[in-house]
């Protein structure tokens, strides 16, 4: 495989946090690492446990392969392999894996000499993973309020917790939640449309510079975020779709028992009006 | 820290506070409905499975036998068949239930006890039945836990729940015309959706329309006119029932199909009988005295004040926390003699009977 002229930089020694230079090699064009190694253990360990315990079960449809977690009499303790055991080694296994990635990563920006922009935002997708399985079902006294590994189980897993709650829209963490995801992927249409348009003109045109993309912006609606920026307000609005997802299941069940759209009654009950 | 940090210490302090203003910090308590991993799960705040104290009988209920009622005074006309101490034991106890300030007088006139001048005389004779009704007829609802005034009243006159027709509405213009929806109410439980939803289903002297409106084929056809915006007021009705019992969706339905009985929880079961038993009370028992009702008693749209799941349940799941009242007060769970109210109150108020649609057939 080619060496690709940024590689050279890449490959660097140090910058690890941990192990030295027992692991600071490539595999290829894979970087290593303590933490590559952890996370091939543990990913590979997890991965073996959903098959075996998939075979445990009543079905190979993958569309229902399930492994649920325990019952709610098992309250924070450990369960048996069959009833629930699973679920945790497995959740478990996939923590520590998805922790020693965001880690590599982090071994990966220190060689670059760069932010920890990436590690930072996939931390955020572990924190949301980490409020469904283990902040949630501590706080509410049970692994049992785990959701279910299978495709379409931890389908019904949303669909009824969302209904628990009457009408999980009126959720006031969900509802920003669900405007910052859709509003990253308008950002992500207007910056592709903008970046496409530029780089892939017309025959006969030629491509244009940044220049050009901030002056259609300027024009269309007065303002150009930038080529820098679009980024920043990509990862912000990003980061903040999965912050608040994490926050609206957080709340539910923990802070608020009841029906979403009663929450909003501090609004009618303010005392300017009512 | 600096001082010009203190403001937006302050914000986030606010903010904070705020936040967790909304919030309920009290204990909870959790419950699994269904299998592992599907979600059928209840978390309620623990202080609201306590039992309610409910006022003790006014004394030790009299032994059976002796004399009845219908024979010692006179125009006793739905407790004739119960014993004349019975019958004394009972009104002391529905006086406390109902009208605790204004006592006999509050139907009664005290020259004259078996006078039906006093139109609440009337009233509490279908809502005797209505009672006996609910205790005798609706087993599959009220179970061995029953039913008595007091489960509604709570010693007030008029129940706190209670629900009337909206006025009309047609005369009003495009412009702050809400289509009977976007106003929380607790009957939706503040929801945005229709709020005639619990007269449509509950009112009960018309046939109830299905509730139901799960599609049987992909596409609309002549035999499927079931549209999306049909939903709203089933998801309505469906919110203010969770609202009243305090409960959450996933106590009676699986959402994989809600309709489907298969995946459904038994106390889905329960509430199938409630709303029918809703339904009968509305339609049988108070719909039929609205001629006799003053003004103060009766909604903007001329009808008196019904009941609908709240009028019970009041947010719990088990009215009163479950505790059994009414094996106090064995009359209260005969079953109705033959009287029939819309006869009785156009006998009282001497109103031709000009409407004979049959307001008392009720529609289970």
């Amino acid at each position: 495989m080619a060496l690709l002229s940024f590689e050279r930089k890449y490959r660097v020694r140090g910058g690890t946090l941990i192990g030295g230079d027992l692991f600071d090699f490539w595999v290829g064009p894979f970087y290593v690492g303590f933490f590559g190694v952890v996370t091939a253990i543990f990913a590979t360990l997890g991965t073996l446990l959903i098959f075996y315990a998939a075979s445990q079960g009543p079905t190979w449809n993958p569309w229902l392969i399930s492994i649920a977690p325990p019952d709610l009499s098992y309250g924070l303790a450990l369960a048996p392999l069959k009833e629930g055991g699973f679920w945790q080694v497995i959740t478990v296994c996939a923590l520590i894996s998805f922790t020693s990635w965001a880690l590599r990563e982090v071994e990966i920006c220190r060689k670059l000499g760069m932010g920890y922009h990436v590690p930072f935002a996939f931390g955020v997708a572990i924190f949301a993973y980490f409020s469904l399985v283990v902040i949630r079902p501590v706080l509410l006294g049970g692994w049992h309020f785990g959701f279910p590994y299978g495709i379409f189980s931890h389908l019904d897993w949303v669909s009824n917790t969302g209904y628990q709650y009457l009408h999980f829209h009126y959720n006031p963490a969900h509802m920003l939640a669900v405007s910052f995801f859709f509003t990253t992927t308008l950002a992500l249409a207007l910056h592709g449309s903008l970046v496409l348009s530029a780089v892939n003109p017309a025959k006969g045109e030629t491509v244009r510079t940044p220049e050009y993309e901030d002056t259609f912006f300027r024009d269309l609606i007065g303002y150009s975020v930038g080529t820098l920026g679009i980024h920043r307000l990509g990862l912000l609005l990003a980061l903040n779709a999965g912050f608040w997802s994490a926050v609206c299941i957080i709340i539910s069940g923990p802070l608020w028992t009841k029906g979403w759209p009663e929450w909003w009654t501090w609004w009618l009950n303010l005392p300017i009006w009512s | 820290m600096t001082l010009s940090r203190l403001p937006l210490a302050a914000t986030a302090l606010l903010a904070g506070s705020l936040t967790l203003a909304g919030c309920e910090l009290a204990p909870k308590v959790s419950q699994q409905n269904g299998y592992r991993g599907t979600g059928m799960d209840q978390i309620r705040i623990a202080e609201s499975e306590i039992r309610d104290d409910v006022p003790p009988p006014p004394y030790e209920l009299p032994p059976p036998g002796g004399q009845t009622a219908g024979e010692f005074y006179e125009n006793v006309q739905v407790l004739g068949n119960v014993s004349v101490d019975e019958f004394n034991y009972l009104m002391a106890a529905l006086t406390e239930w109902v009208a605790p300030e204004e006592g006999c007088n509050y139907c009664h006139n005290p020259a004259n006890m078996a006078s039906d001048e006093v139109y609440t005389k009337t009233v509490a004779r279908s809502m005797i039945q209505m009672t006996q009704a609910a205790n005798a007829n609706w087993t599959d609802h009220v179970g061995n836990t029953g039913v008595t005034c007091w489960t509604c009243h709570r010693g007030n006159n008029i129940p706190e729940a209670h629900w009337s027709l909206p006025a009309d509405v047609a005369s009003r213009s495009i412009i702050g015309n809400r289509s009977g929806q976007n106003e929380p109410t607790s009957n939706t439980a503040w929801s945005s959706l229709p709020q005639g939803a619990v007269a449509r289903y509950l009112l009960g002297e018309v046939e109830p329309e299905d509730i139901r409106v799960a599609s049987r084929t992909m596409h609309p056809t002549p035999a499927n006119t079931r549209t999306t915006m049909g939903t709203e007021p089933t998801y309505a009705l469906m919110m203010h029932m969770s609202d009243s019992l305090g409960v959450n969706c996933t106590y009676c339905h699986n959402s994989q199909s809600f309709s489907d009985w298969n995946i459904s929880t038994p106390p889905r079961q329960t509430a199938w009988h409630g709303i029918r038993m809703v339904r009968n009370l509305n339609g049988g028992y108070i719909t039929p005295l609205q001629p006799i009702f003053p003004e103060n008693r009766l909604g903007p749209a001329g009808d008196p004040f019904k009941v609908n799941c709240t009028t019970c349940h009041q947010g719990q799941n088990l009215p009163l926390g479950g505790v059994p009242m009414v094996q106090d007060y064995p009359s209260l769970q005969m079953a109705p003699l033959a009287w029939d109210p819309a006869a009785a109150v156009q006998g009282d108020t001497g109103m031709a009977a000009d409407d004979e649609d049959g307001l008392v057939e009720s529609t289970q």
